[in-house]
């Protein structure tokens, strides 16, 4: 597990935030946190389409806790890319991520967003793994809706199995902060 | 189909067709030499009513047998009047691109110039502003072109700032 996984989130004195307590915390949060993911869907191709599928009726997806698509990024805690990224809109879609707060976590939802699936051509972005970080990536042009829940519940497992240290007072990576508000 | 418009257009201006053909499915078309586009092209739109322009674009003949010049402009207008299309063909060569813009004579031509501009890379003269429409200024190399490389990357591009967008009352301080 890399640093960058662990997210700082309590701090208290270090005895008291030891062992038992921390893992206490720890499990937790992070079962709060898989089962309130709130999205915002980036959708931009006909992953769309089967992205509402997924969200309506049938299938369902507040079921296992994403109820909620918040249409602005600083709202949301997961970036569903749903559909083709080209070049043109690469930097929107990395200023999208940025603006999100932290923990976030991104789904490649579909071979589009994964690696440009057929569009192998000079308008479209390879894979959004090229720009930002991907936690689960979708395969299906466009995925099932049963796939992508599958995808969700790697998703939360993932999220589950976080380790969030209690106490651990380390510095915060530079690139988390604003320059000059150190 | 009717060969009316282009009879006419034959008549009236036999120096600028430099050739006519059926193609396979019977519509009619004429060649023109670049030089004298717009006098028939205003010709069609004043005297024959042919007002509507439906699009101008391009082939690339790289790697057909018959590549000399190397890229063909074409043009479709349509007259709502008559209810007849007419179709006209330029042929530029690989090393000077160019043909006269139509803008002038019809402001429809003006996102489908820069279409061929972006794309194949000809130049219209006197176009008012040929910029590229569908890719962005960074873009190396005009991709419809057959010899722009199948797997050609482009580099990624920085977000532009902007300043265009009306957010509700106000301009958020944007001029």
């Amino acid at each position: 597990m890399a640093d960058s996984d662990i997210a700082p989130v309590l701090t208290t004195r270090r005895d008291e935030a030891m062992g038992f307590f921390s893992r206490m915390v720890s499990k937790g949060l992070g079962w709060a946190r898989k089962y309130s993911l709130f999205t915002y869907p980036y959708a931009t191709a006909c992953c769309g389409m089967e992205y509402m599928s997924v969200a309506a009726g049938r299938h369902d997806i507040a079921r296992f806790g994403a109820e909620f698509p918040r249409f602005s990024p600083r709202q949301a805690d997961l970036l569903m890319v749903v559909g083709t990224i080209n070049l043109k809109q690469a930097p929107i879609l990395k200023r999208v991520y940025e603006q999100m707060c932290e923990p976030k976590w991104v789904i490649a939802f579909g071979v589009c967003a994964s690696s440009g699936g057929f569009y192998d051509n000079y308008a479209v972005l390879q894979g959004i793994d090229r720009i930002i970080p991907v936690d689960v990536y979708i395969p299906g042009c466009p995925p099932r809706p049963e796939q992508v829940l599958d995808g969700l519940k790697m998703l939360q497992d993932k999220i589950g199995a976080q380790v969030h240290r209690v106490g651990e007072n380390s510095p915060v990576p530079s690139d988390f902060m604003l320059p000059g508000s150190r | 189909m009717s060969t009316f418009a282009l009879d006419r257009v034959t008549a009236q201006f036999p120096e600028a067709v430099a050739e006519r053909y059926l193609d396979r499915t019977g519509g009619a078309w004429a060649v023109l030499h670049a030089e004298h586009l717009p006098k028939v092209a205003a010709f069609l739109k004043n005297e024959l009513d042919f007002k509507l322009f439906v699009s101008v674009d391009a082939v690339d003949r790289l790697h057909l047998a018959e590549s000399d010049p190397r890229f063909e402009v074409v043009y479709f207008l349509y007259s709502v009047s008559r209810h007849e299309h007419v179709r006209l063909k330029v042929r530029v060569s690989e090393t000077r691109p160019e043909v006269p813009s139509l803008v002038p004579l019809f402001k429809g031509a003006n996102w489908w110039e820069r279409f061929v501009w972006d794309f194949y890379g000809i130049r219209f003269t006197d176009h008012p502003d040929l910029r590229r429409v569908l890719l962005y200024e960074e873009f190396q190399g005009h991709p419809l072109r057959k010899d722009y490389a199948l797997r050609d990357r482009q580099p990624l591009i920085p977000e532009r700032p902007i300043k265009d967008i009306f957010r509700g009352p106000g301009t958020s301080g944007v001029a």
